[in-house]
């Protein structure tokens, strides 16, 4: 049995280096990681948009995110992970353990009320700086 | 708040990690558990949506890093780490690891030692308070003997010391405690000695300024820590016993704290007596203005305020002032101000320590060289390991961060081994003595600014050989070695490595020339003409003045000595001179010599200054002088008989033209005295090996009789009988003469090693130097050639099997790092020789394009490298091409 335990991580470790190598478009989700390094926090403001309509967990936070955007926004899936945790040690999410909806164990991420407050504000943060920028890209040029 | 409360969570996180590692796996594996759910919801079986379910995913482990990170409690995590990492992968190649740090300990251990000596002999040369404002005069490398009168002017009339005081030497004097009497070595110092350095007494109480009352008062004597150690068994109660020095009483009060041993480098003295008093143990008389030797050296405390350059002038025209009262006492000098502690050894200490250093730091440098090749072979070893630990997710930082880990660690290793080992060594150093009989020792200990030495150079060497594969590791393309396989680029390019290599073996080569340049002025030196023949020629010291005579009687006793001396069996002839025979201790006493017409005596105006030496007849048969012309010495020139004296073939050029013309002229001493010349000897080495040609007299030893000594007995070769055999029967023939008297026995050439002491030094060191720089090019040729033969195997066994001869087979294998070998080696010799300019300063004849040592060097490199490269030769030699290609 351990044998093939350990003949599986092998073969799993070497698909991970070949991952980009024959991985069909659908979850590859490069577009938010790319987006996520051009503004930082983005990724933040999506998981305290998903989280702030009910607990969910990790996996189900990913679907959400996917739900909400129309499946525009697509993350890759481990990138979730240093974020949940960064923004569980900045007191913005809860975490606990419970039962999914397929009966295994998960850890379950609520909203604080820090996190309420701090989604409310980059909420309107962001859309201020969206309007702006949108504004500035509709100038004609007589405008100027 | 925020800094402690991270601080708080770093460590809560350090502690609680393995809790934390297995929540993480557990819910990482959730979901991808989930996701396997929906695939499988869709349609896929079991196992395949499992699988796919990881693979989106992606990296787990980078990810866990990741999260890691944004904790950010794992500093403490990642270094342990990488320790226990390092360790494990040092421990796997043991050879190496030994290696690297055998090489690291030995140039550390070099570094630590000289270090050591840098500190004792040039930062901190006298353990004294505020010893930086401590000032001696000099005469430019010249001690400054003085008048003890002139030394009591200069003291009352300067005014830039706040206080001036002043010691001289008590040499050769009897200590009889009652039970014993040991011939012991001291200072005869004023009164003020003890003040004037602001040194405590460590038991007991010092003599002061107050206690001296004139000559022959205050007959009080201070031990030093380490006699009263060895001779009076830490004896507490040691304050007012009683002692005779040269059978006169004398009064133990105090010892001197431990570490303090008087105002001279190298020479550690016994105990401290009042200058006033030293006439009676075989000093001049310390009121006599004409006694030029009454004091070695003044020295004292600057005023705050008072600058060196302003102190000489001051001095300067105090001695002007002497000069023009007592014209004809005080000989003219320009005094200079040197930092107390170091006197006639200045510059040239100095220079060798400092290029000592520089040599030991070039050391360190190679073994640098050594290791980061070193490094660099194993990290071009270790590319798969690498590329698969870049494809897993890790960072190169990372990476350069573990490697650097092993590289401190053997440095640390490397650090501390070589640390105990300078330590045992410094040790040994301080209690060594060079000078038999001499009361002379190297002041240098090991202290606490010699451990943090070490361990700085450690660090750093650590990081410069531990950087040496960052570029590579840098420019590591994983994807490509993992397919690829770490095949070695083979390319003409001069790699880092090679540079290295060539930097090390041109320091080694650099080191081989400097050592092979030092033994042969060392052995040329030995050889040299030195105007007697030391073999085979016993001395005899013996100071009259210990067993009390005086006087007329003096001479007297002399006679029978050297009388006696002669009726030993196998001695051939015997003589005697006064105070010390020539090369002996340095000490060498010049004389002022006039026409014989001269109305004008000053020492300004002497026609010639030579060597003085006053003898007994039979003294150039028993030393082996060869005579010119004339004749020698005899019994008959005596205080009744016109003056006469012997000369040397220099003083006989100089003065009267030439060796024949000289006999039977006439020449005027300082004391109006004509003396003729009866014979001419030959020239000869008086005071150091180095000098030039230096006139020299001899005068017969009963116009001036001084009570210490020296007898000079030849022994017959020929007799069969050896010096020890030769020395008992001197002692105890003198023995017959005066039971209480003390002789002290040496061959001549024993004492010889004084002159030839700061050869012998250099020399040493400079051939551990060199034979540490060969040892550590042999390493870094070897280790170069073995790593090519072994990455070029494969070439090499289809060379082999295409029909390639052995010749061409090991040049393939070992052209490059033979070619880089004589490149370094060329590049050393080159600065081997322009750096022998400053060996010159220290080894005596050092000649650097001396042709058997430019042919020594290059035998020597050449040596090296076969040695270095054999076994890999023999290794590329038994290539088998058959197995060889199976294998791959």
């Amino acid at each position: 049995m351990r044998r093939e335990q350990i003949c599986q991580e092998i073969r799993f470790l070497l698909d991970s280096l070949g991952e980009r190598a024959y991985f069909p478009n659908q979850f590859r989700g490069d577009v938010l990681t790319d987006m996520a390094q051009l503004l930082p926090g983005t990724l933040d403001l999506l998981i305290l948009r998903a989280v702030s309509l009910g607990p969910l967990h990790g996996y189900g936070i990913l679907l959400r995110i996917g739900q909400i955007s129309d499946n525009a926004l697509l993350i890759e899936q481990g990138a979730l992970y240093p974020g949940l945790f960064r923004l569980v040690k900045q007191g913005l999410l809860k975490s606990n353990w419970g039962t999914s909806e397929n009966n295994r164990r998960a850890k379950f991420y609520e909203l604080t009320v820090t996190g309420r407050k701090r989604l409310q504000e980059e909420t309107e943060s962001w859309n201020r700086l969206a309007g702006a920028i949108a504004a500035a890209l509709s100038q004609q040029p007589e405008e100027v | 708040m925020r800094l402690l409360d991270s601080l708080q969570f770093r460590i809560g996180a350090f502690f609680q990690r393995d809790q934390m590692n297995a929540e993480m796996d557990e819910e990482l594996r959730s979901h991808m558990e989930h996701r396997a759910d929906d695939l499988e919801r869709n349609g896929m079986a079991r196992f395949d949506a499992e699988r796919r379910a990881r693979i989106e995913f992606g990296g787990r482990e980078k990810y866990k890093e990741e999260i890691h990170q944004a904790f950010g409690g794992n500093m403490i995590e990642t270094f342990v780490q990488d320790l226990r990492f390092s360790l494990r992968q040092l421990r796997k190649s043991p050879g190496f690891t030994i290696a690297s740090v055998l090489t690291l300990m030995l140039a550390i251990a070099a570094n630590a030692v000289v270090f050591g000596l840098m500190d004792g002999l040039i930062l901190r040369p006298l353990n004294v308070p505020q010893s930086e404002s401590l000032y001696g005069t000099h005469y430019g490398d010249n001690p400054a003997w003085q008048s003890y009168p002139n030394y009591l002017d200069l003291r009352d009339r300067n005014r830039s010391f706040e206080g001036l005081a002043a010691f001289n030497f008590a040499l050769g004097v009897g200590l009889d405690t009652g039970k014993d009497a040991i011939v012991s070595n001291g200072f005869a110092t004023s009164g003020n000695y003890f003040d004037v350095l602001r040194v405590q007494p460590y038991l007991g109480r010092f003599f002061h300024a107050a206690d001296e009352h004139g000559p022959k008062s205050a007959p009080y004597i201070v031990l030093t820590y380490a006699y009263w150690h060895t001779r009076f068994q830490d004896d507490r109660g040691i304050a007012g016993r009683t002692v005779q020095l040269n059978k006169h009483p004398y009064t133990i009060i105090g010892v001197a704290p431990p570490g303090f041993q008087g105002t001279l480098m190298f020479v550690s003295p016994d105990f401290f007596m009042p200058i006033v008093n030293q006439e009676e143990l075989g000093g001049g008389n310390p009121n006599d203005r004409s006694n030029t030797g009454g004091v070695f050296e003044a020295f004292g405390h600057l005023k705050p305020g008072v600058t060196p350059a302003q102190a000489v002038a001051d001095v300067d025209s105090v001695s002007a002032y002497l000069e023009k009262a007592y014209p004809k006492d005080v000989p003219h000098h320009s005094t200079e101000l040197g930092r107390e502690g170091l006197t006639s050894f200045t510059s040239g200490v100095r220079a060798f320590v400092s290029g000592l250093m520089l040599l030991a730091i070039l050391i360190l440098l190679a073994a640098c060289a050594n290791l980061g090749s070193l490094f660099a072979a194993r990290a071009a070893d270790r590319s798969r390991e690498v590329a698969l630990r870049l494809a897993l997710g890790s960072s190169r930082v990372r990476i350069l961060r573990q490697l650097l880990t092993e590289a401190v660690l053997i440095s640390l290793a490397g650090g501390a081994a070589g640390v105990l080992g300078s330590v045992m060594l410094l040790r040994r150093l301080s209690v060594w003595q060079p000078i038999p009989g001499a009361p002379v020792h190297l002041p240098v200990s090991p202290n606490p600014e010699l451990y943090w030495f070490a361990l700085a150079l450690a660090l750093v060497s650590g990081f410069l050989f531990g950087i040496v594969p960052v570029r590579q590791v840098m420019r590591t393309n994983p994807y490509e070695i993992v397919k690829a396989g770490s095949s070695a680029r083979l390319g003409r390019r001069i790699t880092l490595r090679d540079v290295l290599l060539i930097v090390q073996i041109s320091i080694c080569a650099v080191l081989v020339t400097s050592s092979m340049v030092a033994v042969r002025g060392l052995v040329s030196s030995l050889h040299s003409n030195f105007g007697f023949e030391p073999r085979n020629t016993m001395l005899a010291a013996v100071n009259l003045a210990i067993a009390g005579y005086t006087g007329d009687k003096v001479p007297a006793m002399q006679r029978r000595m050297i009388d006696a001396m002669q009726t030993i069996h196998g001695v051939e002839a015997a003589g005697m001179v006064n105070s010390y025979p020539p090369l002996v201790y340095t000490a060498g006493t010049r004389a002022s010599v006039f026409k014989h017409d001269a109305t004008d005596l000053k020492p300004a105006s002497a026609a010639i200054s030579p060597y003085r030496y006053d003898i007994s007849p039979g003294y150039f048969e028993a030393a082996g002088t060869s005579l010119l012309a004339g004749r020698s010495l005899s019994w008959h020139d005596d205080k009744n008989a016109p003056a006469v004296a012997v000369i040397n073939r220099n003083f006989a050029e100089k003065i009267f033209g030439s060796v024949t013309n000289a006999v039977g002229r006439v020449f005027r001493l300082q004391d109006g005295t004509n003396v003729e010349v009866v014979g001419v000897v030959e020239n000869g080495k008086y005071q150091v090996l180095t000098e030039d040609q230096q006139p020299a007299m001899f005068l017969p030893f009963v116009l001036s009789p001084v009570s210490s000594a020296y007898l000079v007995v030849r022994i017959n070769p020929k007799s069969g009988r050896d010096p020890q055999q030769i020395a008992s029967a001197m002692r105890s023939k003198i023995g017959e003469l005066d039971a209480g008297l003390p002789v002290d026995t040496q061959t001549w050439s024993t004492l010889l090693q004084t002159v030839l002491f700061p050869s012998q030094v250099a020399t040493m060191a400079l051939g551990v130097m060199g034979l540490m720089g060969a040892m550590l090019s042999v390493t870094g040729i070897f280790g170069m050639a073995a790593y090519s033969v072994s990455k070029r195997l494969r070439e090499l066994g289809i060379r082999m099997a295409l029909g390639a001869k052995r010749r061409e087979v090991l040049q393939a294998a070992l052209g490059r790092p033979l070619k880089l070998l004589a490149l370094g080696s060329a590049a050393g010799l080159v600065l081997g020789l322009l750096a022998t300019k400053v060996l010159a300063f220290i080894v005596y004849q050092a000649t650097p394009r001396d042709p058997l040592v430019l042919a020594g060097v290059v035998f020597a490199m050449l040596l090296l490298g076969l040695l270095a490269t054999w076994i890999p030769a023999q290794r590329a030699l038994a290539v088998n091409p058959l197995t060889l290609l199976r294998e791959e």
